[in-house]
């Protein structure tokens, strides 16, 4: 059993003026403000009221206290906690198993009093070392908090000026709408006569086109019957109309005798004459003996299973695949009309090509064409110019409207982009539009997320932003970046990380997060402080 | 180089969340396999040629004859010490030596003499010496059944299914499919020495529960097999695996449990090569007398020989001592590896494993190692930094050191092909790699790119390999590095079935032969490694993925490539259960689940599911997010470092009961039938389980859980819930309502449990800690206190006591009077459950302890 223990503490007091040694008698771990709790000629009461023990059971190294209050110098209380001086630098509380573990926690060496650990006494050094960087930091944000003051009046200047441009534009739309609209007319008179032009030609060009069909017709079904007309007996028989299976009017499996008669208008055949009216039955089913033969384009399943297969790769590692996907993914696209047989498109072509091509204009139809033409130019461009003055209204209105953080002080890195070179990547942050990766030596762009909000604490949200919906991560989630702000003379991407797959971590540097350099003095006197 | 990179990709990552079973053989797609099953029970062909009988002072052998085709085996027998039988069975005179295991038996197994009862031209009967047991040998056809006064305990080739397909020309006879040559997918198995199999059947008459044979992600209780596959055994890195059903996973130990309420016995299938056991049961789907139940077990191997180990009993801690005698016991491993390890692929560089260390510190949560997963190599070199990422490794060890914290980093054994690289140099120069089938070295594809695979059946390789630990050889390494062996099934990208192919050679044997005790070689070699760059003092660490018998020694094993899902929660359970049962203590699942992300319901109740098991590890892929503890809020970081904390108290407990392992080979964590073996209600319990003999943990595996039923055991019997000390009576099934705080732990009455309970940051800060002791009337219990880290309880440096409360009294007696050990701990504390407040309470000291 260990009795308990009492320390003699020489306290520094006020590092930068001078050092007078001053003596508190207090239990080991025991914090100068609870002092008061512990009076050696007093039973101890547990500093959550539960119980009192005699005061040689404080720091007897046996816990008494659910609060673990009456060990404050050793490690009995699973939940107690150590209190170091740390003259010279910060006092602080360690957990109490942190006692005589081994391992240096206090830099003055308190903690591990009976652990044969070989402890030297570092808070000196880390005070000055804290000083030193408090000090710079200090002066890093006076003059951050300086040329933030600017940034907020450039801000200010920015904002009057997008505002009276605002008005301006405003204005001029009305200008470009009543433009818009004369043109309108002046375009809708113009396509009128053009309209009855052009469909005065084009009916004239059906009317004759129904007659090439016609005699088209009469000539393919001559050849047919011809064709079917196997005997050339001048008629067509059942028999003979059997050999097509393509025309049982039912399309099941048997083509009957029965069907074929009925095809045949009742009749066990038919002349040239009569089988006119047997060829509007059959003629869309009718395939030539001459094409049957040729074989039915077959779709093969080998790009869906290489489409299946490559979403198997993280598509970062394989840069190639990246574009088969593309190119598979056009493939996919049901509407793309030049994926259809090639078969079909030259028939197309052929049927045109028979019916000839529509004949050009005449001279004054071609007038009136060109005389909308030029209408409907004037028109678009109009339009054209009005919706650039629309973008910019609602370009302006987004930026005016824009949460630059509470004096606007980050408007300034509206548009702008910051880039950090790693080993082998170049990041690239383009504040509240969107940050991205980039290959060094070639290979394309990673999207690492577009602008989300500002994302830090309660008390200060303007300390981190947010990037989300970036390219999505093979089974992950789409990428996302946090960027942390801190105070800093220039405007700096310093770091990035990838801590979890996919997720990004970049520290920046601005002036605008600097604060009012007096709150910062009030910390470089109080670690000074008892 | 392109298409090969998508080859390995398309192997090892597939889209779906599920094995592609496409990808693993059935037992039709293996020609050996769908050979021996199409084989069914029916008069054996075998006779034994009693003339050929001699018998020795240790053994009796006998010729078998074959009548169809008059090929003669050799039988041996011999009778073991510790109650076992083995059973040898090869070809007389084959055409070439067949494989024979070696490095797996700890020593050739004594024998004991057999005396011959009687014999006549049916057959022969030997004394096994003990409880009037016998073995018959029959001759006609041949059989073996071994008894016990007048019950059958099992019987060998009464089904008929003895089979040995001996050595042959090709021209010999009649080719059937897939003898000389087999393909699987783009495989082709070149097969120069043709069939090869044997296969023999085992009836267990009255036995309803058959054990063992891991790795298989399904039941504690094996299923019968007869509607499926044959539970397979074949090392395989099984991508994304699913659950409850018999595909073979990373290990292999051929040993089988078989229990009822009167006897416990075991089979130990000594062979190396891939593997199928069929399990069938005259009960299954059937209500029978229970005298009438019995069970049929079939095992089926490529290669080798038949060398079975039947292990009689009769309680299930003589199986566990009977096999400890054949294959070792569990390692003892030092205290930290005891304790909570973080790992993840990958702490990206020593700026982070700075930080998740110094994250443990502030959020007050114990860890003792950090892991570090393959990126922290240079280029997937193994015994190497990341010039980059691990610019300054000792370092980064020295800061954990500060911490008396510890390390491991991984070390495969696929090795990269490039001539820039000093192992593979070496090993090429040596020619250590296993060869292909044409004679060139072996390469297959691994994280690498190509890799060559050394030979770690070769002595010499082992011994070299060892070398390479050594602190002047693994640059960067300190004492607190230690090793992880994953992807030694072994791992082949681009290989048949992920694995190598069976043709490759090494030396005078195929990979077909010693496929299986691959893995067990590696991590042996790696732990003789860390052994020898102490100078022999320090007990190593080594993890491997891959196993087979006698892979106990050599450190822990994890249930591999698991993912965060409520059901492989579940599954790690019976996964440990079946590992313990045949000698392997030290394991543990990957808390979290490796693939996909858990959530943190899941997360938490796993880390509460850990931290009662052996091998306690947090892993995650590198897809995942991050998920150290402290990332789920505040409520969920106090729920973990609970969890955490709550092992960390019951070190000594936990250390204890590895000591008892490695002493006795009993599993560590345990199935509850093994302590209450004649209570039949605990025979297929496999969401609850035994640590030692005296804590019972029912974690919580269900999402959303409001409360859970375990099943405590023993008549008469009492168990104090650990938390509330409340008492609860045995043999009953008792529901427990669960918060999200709750972990079911009990402990049982007539116990002592020594815990420390000032938990502190890393197991050795703990080191000189006073005990509290938690005892439960009327109890006994042992203490066991060492240095943690060395090999010098050998030496006998260490204290190991028996505490006892008799009458009032509690007081403990030395189990080792001739070890000397001083420690600065104490007893600080002594908690009496289920006992009424005492008048006066004297300490009394005699001699050095109280």
């Amino acid at each position: 059993m260990m009795c308990c223990q009492y320390i003699l503490l020489l306290l520094l007091l006020g590092v930068s003026g001078g050092v007078s040694a001053v003596e508190v008698q207090r239990p080991r771990g025991v914090p100068l403000s609870k002092r008061q709790f512990y009076e050696e000629d007093k039973p101890f009461t547990c500093l959550d009221g539960s119980r009192n023990i005699p005061f040689d059971r404080v720091n007897d190294d046996y816990c008494d206290c659910q609060d673990g209050s009456d060990e404050p110098g050793t490690a009995a209380c699973p939940n107690g906690s150590f209190h170091c001086t740390n003259a010279g630098f910060r006092p602080g509380f360690i957990p109490s198993s942190r006692i005589n573990d081994g391992i240096c926690d206090c830099c003055d060496t308190t903690d591990e009093y009976n652990s044969g650990a070989a402890c030297q006494n570092t808070c000196r050094e880390l005070g000055r070392k804290e000083r030193e960087s408090l000090q710079k930091m200090a002066e890093i944000a006076k003059e951050g908090f300086l040329l933030k003051q600017q940034l907020i009046q450039e801000a200010k200047r920015g904002l009057e000026d997008k505002k009276a441009k605002y008005a301006d534009v405003q204005l001029s739309k009305n200008e470009f709408e009543k433009r818009v609209e004369a043109l309108r007319t002046v375009k809708e008179t113009a396509e009128q006569p053009e309209k009855e032009a052009k469909e005065r030609h084009l009916k004239a060009w059906e009317d004759q086109k129904a007659v090439i069909q016609m005699e088209k017709d009469k000539a393919r079904k001559a050849e047919v019957f011809l064709e079917l007309d196997d005997d050339a007996d001048g008629f067509v028989s059942v028999a003979e109309l059997l050999s097509h299976s393509e025309l049982d009017p039912d399309s099941d499996v048997s083509f009957t005798e029965a069907e074929a008669q009925g095809l045949l208008g009742g009749v066990d055949k038919v002349d040239a004459v009569a089988f006119e009216s047997v060829w509007i039955n059959i003629k869309e089913k009718y395939i030539s003996e001459a094409n049957a033969d040729s074989p039915a384009p077959v779709e093969t399943p080998l790009a869906e299973m290489r489409d299946n297969e490559s979403e198997q790769y993280p598509e970062e590692d394989i840069p190639d695949d990246e574009e088969d996907d593309d190119e598979e993914d056009e493939d996919d696209d049901p509407d793309d009309d030049y994926k259809s047989p090639p078969t079909m498109q030259t028939q197309e072509k052929k049927d045109d090509e028979d019916e000839g091509t529509m004949p050009p204009y005449d001279q004054e139809t071609q007038n009136l064409i060109d005389a909308a033409q030029k209408a409907r130019d004037a028109f678009d461009e109009a339009e054209r110019a009005l919706r650039e003055v629309d973008d910019q209204i609602k370009n302006l209105e987004k930026e005016i409207s824009f949460d630059f953080g509470p004096t606007a002080e980050f408007a300034y890195l509206y548009s702008q982009c910051y880039e950090l070179t790693s080993s082998e990547y170049i990041y690239r942050l383009c504040p509240f539009n969107r940050v991205s990766q980039k290959p060094k030596y070639g290979g394309s762009e990673t999207n690492l997320g577009t602008w989300g909000q500002w994302a830090g604490p309660e008390d200060n949200p303007y300390s981190i932003m947010k990037y989300e919906h970036g390219t999505g991560c093979w089974q992950g989630p789409n990428r996302s970046t946090t960027i942390k702000l801190t105070c800093g003379k220039e405007t700096v991407l310093t770091s990035t990380s990838e801590p979890s797959r996919c997720e990004y971590l970049m520290e920046f540097t601005s002036p605008a997060v600097c604060q009012e350099p007096s709150s910062l003095d009030s910390v470089l006197h109080e670690h000074e402080e008892l | 180089m392109a298409p090969v990179l998508v080859l390995w990709l398309a192997v090892c990552l597939s889209v779906t969340w599920a094995v592609d079973r496409g990808n693993f053989k059935t037992c039709d797609q293996s020609a050996f396999c769908k050979r021996q099953r199409a084989l069914k029970p029916a008069e054996s062909p075998y006779r034994a040629l009693l003339e050929t009988m001699e018998l020795t002072n240790t053994r009796l052998t006998l010729q078998l004859i074959n009548d169809n085709n008059k090929v003669r085996l050799l039988l041996e027998l011999y009778r073991l010490q510790g109650n076992m039988t083995r059973v040898k069975i090869n070809e007389l005179k084959p055409l070439k030596p067949r494989y024979e295991v070696p490095d797996v038996l700890i020593r050739e197994p004594p024998t004991e003499p057999l005396s011959l009862l009687s014999q006549d031209e049916n057959g022969v009967v030997l004394s096994l010496g003990a409880e009037s047991q016998r073995v018959i040998v029959s001759a006609r056809p041949f059989r073996l059944d071994i008894m016990e006064g007048r019950d059958v305990l099992m019987s060998l080739n009464s089904r008929g299914l003895l089979a040995f397909e001996h050595l042959r020309m090709q021209e010999e006879e009649k080719v059937e499919d897939g003898m000389w040559e087999e393909t699987f997918k783009s495989h082709s198995d070149s097969k120069p020495n043709g069939p090869s199999a044997v296969s023999l059947d085992f009836s267990l008459p009255g036995v309803e529960h058959v054990y063992g044979i891991p790795e298989h992600a399904d039941t504690l209780r094996l299923k019968t097999t007869d509607n499926g596959d044959p539970y397979r055994l074949y090392n395989l890195d099984v991508f994304q695996y699913e659950l409850y059903n018999p595909m073979a996973l990373y290990g292999a130990v051929p040993v089988m449990l078989a229990h009822n309420a009167q006897r416990t016995t075991g089979i130990f299938w000594l062979n190396a090569a891939e593997t199928w056991v069929d399990i069938s049961s005259n009960t299954a789907g059937k209500v029978l007398l229970h005298l009438l139940t019995f069970t049929d077990v079939r095992w089926i191997s490529e290669s080798g020989i038949i060398d079975v180990f039947i292990m009689l009993g009769p309680t299930p801690n003589d199986v566990f001592s009977q096999y400890a005698s054949l294959t070792g016991t569990q390692s003892f491993p030092p205290l930290a590896a005891v304790g909570y390890h973080q790992c993840r692929w990958n702490y990206n560089d020593q700026e982070d494993v700075t930080s998740v260390d110094a994250g443990f510190d502030e959020h007050d949560i114990p860890y003792d190692y950090i892991w570090l997963d393959i990126e922290h190599t240079d280029g997937k070199r193994y015994f190497t930094w990341d010039p980059h990422k691990f610019a300054t490794p000792k370092e980064m060890l020295q800061g954990l050191m500060d911490k008396k914290r510890k390390m491991v980093a991984i070390v495969d054994p696929h090795i990269k092909v490039d001539s820039n690289y000093k192992i593979h140099n070496e090993i090429r120069s040596r020619g250590f790699y296993i060869k292909n089938k044409d004679g060139g070295d072996y390469e297959g594809w691994c994280w690498p790119g190509s890799a060559g695979y050394p030979d770690f059946t070769r002595a010499d390789m082992r011994e070299w390999w060892a070398s390479m630990f050594a602190y002047d050889q693994y640059e960067g390494s300190m004492e607190n590095l230690y090793t992880w062996n994953d992807m030694n099934e072994p791992s082949v990208f681009n290989g048949p079935e992920v694995t190598m192919h069976k043709d490759a050679v090494h030396g005078a044997w195929e990979h077909r032969d010693v496929h299986n005790l691959y893995g067990f070689y590696v991590q042996m070699a790696t732990a003789e490694g860390l052994i020898q760059r102490s100078g022999g003092v320090e007990r190593p660490f080594v993890l491997t993925r891959a196993f087979f018998a006698g892979s106990q020694r050599y450190g822990a094993v994890w249930t591999g490539d698991n993912a965060a899902e409520w059901e492989h929660l579940k599954i790690s359970i019976p996964m440990c259960l079946s590992l313990g049962l045949v000698g392997i203590s030290f394991c543990g699942a990957d808390v979290g689940g490796f693939f996909k992300s858990p959530s943190t319901e899941l997360l938490v109740r796993w880390y509460q599911t850990g931290a009662y098991q052996p091998f306690f590890r947090a892993h995650a892929h590198l897809d995942t997010p991050r998920r150290e503890p402290w990332l789920f809020g505040p409520e969920n970081t106090a729920l973990i470092r609970e969890a955490v904390r709550q092992r960390y108290a019951l070190l000594p407990y936990w250390y204890q009961q590895f000591y008892h392992a490695h002493r006795t080979g009993q599993p560590i964590m345990r199935p509850l039938w093994v302590e209450y073996p004649q209570d039949p209600a605990t025979f297929a319990l496999d969401d609850e389980f035994l640590i030692g003999r005296d804590l019972l943990v029912h974690p919580v595996t269900e999402e959303g859980a409001r409360g859970v039923t375990a099943y405590l055991p023993g008549k008469g019997e009492v168990w104090f819930d650990v938390q509330t000390f409340q008492k609860h009576n045995g043999a009953q099934n008792l529901y427990i309502p669960v918060t999200m705080s709750s972990i079911p732990v009990f402990q049982r009455g007539g116990s002592i449990i020594p815990k420390k309970i000032r938990v502190r940051r890393a197991s050795s800060c703990m080191m000189h800690d006073p005990y509290t002791l938690y005892v439960a009337l009327n109890p006994q219990g042992k203490l066991y206190i060492d240095d943690g880290h060395t090999f010098n309880y050998e030496k006998k440096e260490f204290i190991h006591r028996r505490l006892s409360f008799t009458n009032n009294i509690l007081s403990s007696v030395n189990l080792a009077p001739d070890a000397q050990f001083t420690t600065q701990s104490w007893i600080e504390r002594i908690v009496i459950l289920g006992a009424s407040k005492p008048s006066t309470v004297t300490l009394k000291t005699a001699g050095e302890w109280p």
